[in-house]
């Protein structure tokens, strides 16, 4: 039960990620009919601005330190952020701590501009063009983006801690009257699931409840009969491009302190996600979120040493084998339209 | 109407001279090239394959940066690094043999295929008489047969698989970094003093031939010295998120967890367990701790915080206060700005002992320099007295185990040095089960 229980709450956190990157695949392919394989690269795009914002605030000033020395045995330079300097020591300090949750508000702008630049300088001249030159265009807009990240921060991973108040982990078992020791869930994954939720929740909300997300929807649905009706679409759409960015940004900044950036996660989480919007369904948000965490619940009880002892390798491929079953057994996935990708 | 002439003494004659015309450029090209790249006029091409793209790029940057000192120092220019101290003084700074020290360099992407690809376009496009670099055992294995069958020598770079020097060993390899088998050797009498003998160790291994190697070599060393090995488990490369391999240690009864990984995958799985709050955790009434045999500096610095305290080995520190270390940092740190990484540390003292073995031998032919390198002792390139074992092609030297530091004083300060373990006690009979399967060979010349 404990195990269960465990590898549940493990999914989640995955599962989050990948429900906030096939959102926005989803809402951008939904909108703009375009198959965006450069969506991963927002998303580590996302992770990078809390490096970058990390960084900045640690720019620091050397003052030359004679006691000390360098591994050259030169005299010391020792480095003060100039935040510190700024607003004090603990104001400062406590900025640096926080600069993950604080790169969310740093990113919003930059991914938006991302978003917009990309569809209006690129992807906008592909919108009459078959799926398979979106998704060539695309791919390589991806490979081009994570090319640009590695040149200017490297190759390895990069350490991007959560704040102090969020490091370490809680006894959930306990809580819950397990023996104490055995479900440990760390905080940041915690926060990390409800950003999640209140995320989604906000999209959906803004897509449900204003008239704006109305007219969205109603070009979803039927993009030539709104246009008729005098409604400029293509700039809502345009939008829409920006908000899915700035939705897998986000997603992508608050990441940073699970998995060390690199440039290439983007990737690796895109694949992925492609599975999760055709398990969900092409075109259907609910799906999107609904598959992103049964499929991360599903790798997560994959891994288990109970199942990889009877089925080895299975975690690599468990993704793969559902989504096979799924669209065998219902071809539109699980919440598809009829009449998406059909044409 | 035409009339031909053939007669028997014709035919002969034109036969004769049509051979003779044919033959003629064997004759003089295996005359003149006794084998494979002999380098012809003033100057030598070497061929440094190190990793420019792919997850370990910055490591084959480093690399890179330690060939290029070295090629420096070979030509007398700069201040000479370890050139001052390396015991051999054959090299006087006028390149090798009298010759200009070229370079060409290829990108490995560490990936076996384009590895072997690059290195094969070295050898036949440029000339390259020797081959070294990489930064995965993977990769040196393939490039390391590669090189066999073309009739150059291998210097590989920073590989730690006991395979390299093991059952894949070729006469024309040579291998100056440590090995798994190494590492085990040196950590487990310190994990042992330190966490006791009684403890319960479950593996997490990354699933290719170095992560074996290692997985063996330290579950054997450690239950040698009474830990019993609770799980062993195989984790893909490039996992990214390891949690849910990290949360079922929770539930048995392991008290140290021993990740043998390297790389992005180090990083992500120390930062997962740490996270998940195993460090804090106490079990058996004792304190849980964590272990990653094959630490690096530049994967550190990926980790961050999450390796304070962490045991670990490894081949070369910067930290080491030896004249040759010394030397080497001095001359790196000026060029570059920082100290190099033991990664640059085995490249640049590679790059040394192929310069000298030629120099000794007088020739850069492959078989010469098997010959010169096979048993040659020497001293003053940062690892204490060293042997080249004839057997194996491994080089046998102390080895450091180092845990990561509390108390940084800069970006680079991230391990202190716990003990160097003595040569004597990672030393191995060369016909050891770990190593075995393989055999060197005869040197090829091309």
């Amino acid at each position: 039960m404990e195990t269960i229980l465990l590898q549940l709450l493990n999914g989640l956190d995955k599962g989050s990620a990948y429900a906030l990157i096939a959102l926005g695949l989803t809402l951008i392919f939904g909108t703009l009919g375009v198959v965006n394989f450069a969506h991963g690269a927002i998303f580590m795009i996302g992770a990078f601005c809390a490096v970058t914002l990390s960084r900045l605030l640690n720019l620091s000033f050397e003052t030359v330190d004679p006691e000390k020395l360098d591994f050259l045995g030169n005299p010391a330079k020792i480095k003060t952020p100039y935040v510190e300097a700024w607003f004090g020591h603990d104001f400062g300090h406590a900025l640096i701590d926080w600069a993950v949750p604080l790169a969310i508000l740093f990113s919003i702008p930059i991914m938006i501009a991302v978003g917009f630049i990309m569809e209006r300088g690129l992807i906008k001249h592909f919108y009459k063009r078959p799926h398979a030159d979106q998704i060539l265009v695309t791919f390589g807009l991806a490979i081009v983006l994570q090319e640009v990240i590695k040149y200017f921060y490297g190759a390895n991973p990069i350490s991007t801690p959560a704040p102090d108040a969020f490091k370490g982990s809680f006894d959930f078992g306990a809580m819950l009257g397990f023996d104490p020791n055995v479900i440990i869930y760390p905080y940041w994954r915690l926060v990390y699931f409800l950003f999640a939720a209140v995320v989604i929740g906000a999209v959906f909300s803004f897509l449900r409840f204003t008239t704006f997300g109305m007219v969205v929807r109603a070009g979803m649905a039927d993009r030539e009969t709104v246009g008729l009706l005098g409604i400029n679409i293509d700039r809502r759409f345009t939008i829409m491009f920006g908000l899915a960015a700035a939705v897998a940004g986000s997603a992508g900044v608050m990441y940073a302190p699970i998995l060390s950036p690199n440039y290439h996660m983007g990737m690796d989480f895109l694949v992925l996600c492609f599975v999760v919007v055709v398990v969900g369904g092409m075109g259907s948000l609910p799906g999107a979120v609904a598959a992103g965490f049964l499929l991360g619940i599903l790798e997560s009880f994959s891994s288990m040493n109970a199942v990889k002892s009877i089925l080895p390798g299975i975690d690599q491929i468990i993704i793969y084998v559902v989504a096979i079953i799924i669209l065998l057994t219902r071809p539109r996935g699980l919440m598809g339209k009829k009449g998406v990708m059909e044409d | 109407m035409s009339k031909t002439d053939l007669t028997r003494r014709g035919v002969l004659r034109t036969g004769a001279v049509a051979g003779a015309g044919l033959a003629l450029p064997t004759i003089f090209t295996s005359g003149a090239h006794a084998f494979t790249n002999e380098p012809m006029g003033g100057t030598v091409t070497l061929g440094f394959n190190v990793p420019q793209s792919g997850a370990y790029a910055d490591e084959g940057a480093d690399e890179l940066r330690a060939y290029q000192l070295a090629v420096e120092h070979l030509n007398g220019e700069g201040d000479g690094g370890m050139l001052n101290t390396f015991s051999s003084k054959t090299l006087e700074g006028n390149g090798i043999l009298g010759k200009k020290v070229e370079f060409v360099t290829g990108d490995t992407q560490t990936k076996s295929d384009a590895a072997r690809a690059s290195a094969k376009s070295m050898i036949e496009k440029d000339g390259a008489v020797m081959i070294t670099g990489g930064s995965s055992s993977g990769v040196a294995v393939a490039v390391q047969g590669l090189c066999q069958e073309a009739g150059v020598i291998f210097m590989s770079g920073l590989t730690h698989s006991n395979d390299t020097t093991g059952k894949d060993k070729k006469a024309n390899g040579f291998r100056h970094f440590f090995n798994a088998y190494m590492s085990g050797a040196a950590l487990a009498p310190v994990l042992a003093a330190r966490y006791g003998a009684d403890r319960k160790a479950y593996h997490l291994t990354a699933d290719y031939t170095w992560g074996w190697t290692q997985e063996e070599s330290i579950a054997a060393a450690t239950e040698a010295l009474g830990w019993e090995t609770v799980n062993k488990v195989r984790t893909p490369l490039g996992a990214g998120d390891f949690s849910s391999y990290i949360t079922p240690v929770l539930q048995t009864d392991a008290d140290v967890l021993i990740l043998n990984h390297y790389g992005g995958d180090m990083v992500n799985s120390l930062t997962n367990a740490v996270q998940f709050g195993l460090r804090e955790k106490m079990v058996n009434g004792k304190q849980f701790e964590i272990v990653v045999p094959l630490f690096s500096r530049l994967m550190a610095r990926g980790a961050g915080e999450n390796i304070k305290g962490i045991l670990g080995s490894t081949n070369w520190h910067w930290s080491l206060t030896d004249e040759g270390s010394k030397a080497f940092v001095k001359s790196f740190g000026t060029k570059y700005g920082f100290p190099p990484s033991q990664a640059a540390h085995t490249c640049y003292v590679q790059t040394l002992l192929y310069a000298d073995a030629v120099a000794r031998a007088g020739s850069f032919n492959p078989c010469a320099v098997v010959e010169a390198l096979e048993g040659f002792e020497f001293d003053g390139l940062g690892n204490g007295k060293t042997l080249y074992r004839a057997e194996d092609h491994q080089c046998f030297k102390d080895v450091l185990v180092v845990r990561g530091k509390e108390n940084p004083t800069s970006e680079f300060d991230l391990l202190e040095i716990v003990e160097i373990t003595p040569a004597a006690q990672v030393t191995y009979p060369a016909d050891h089960p770990m190593f075995a399967g393989g055999a060197l060979g005869d040197c090829n010349a091309g």
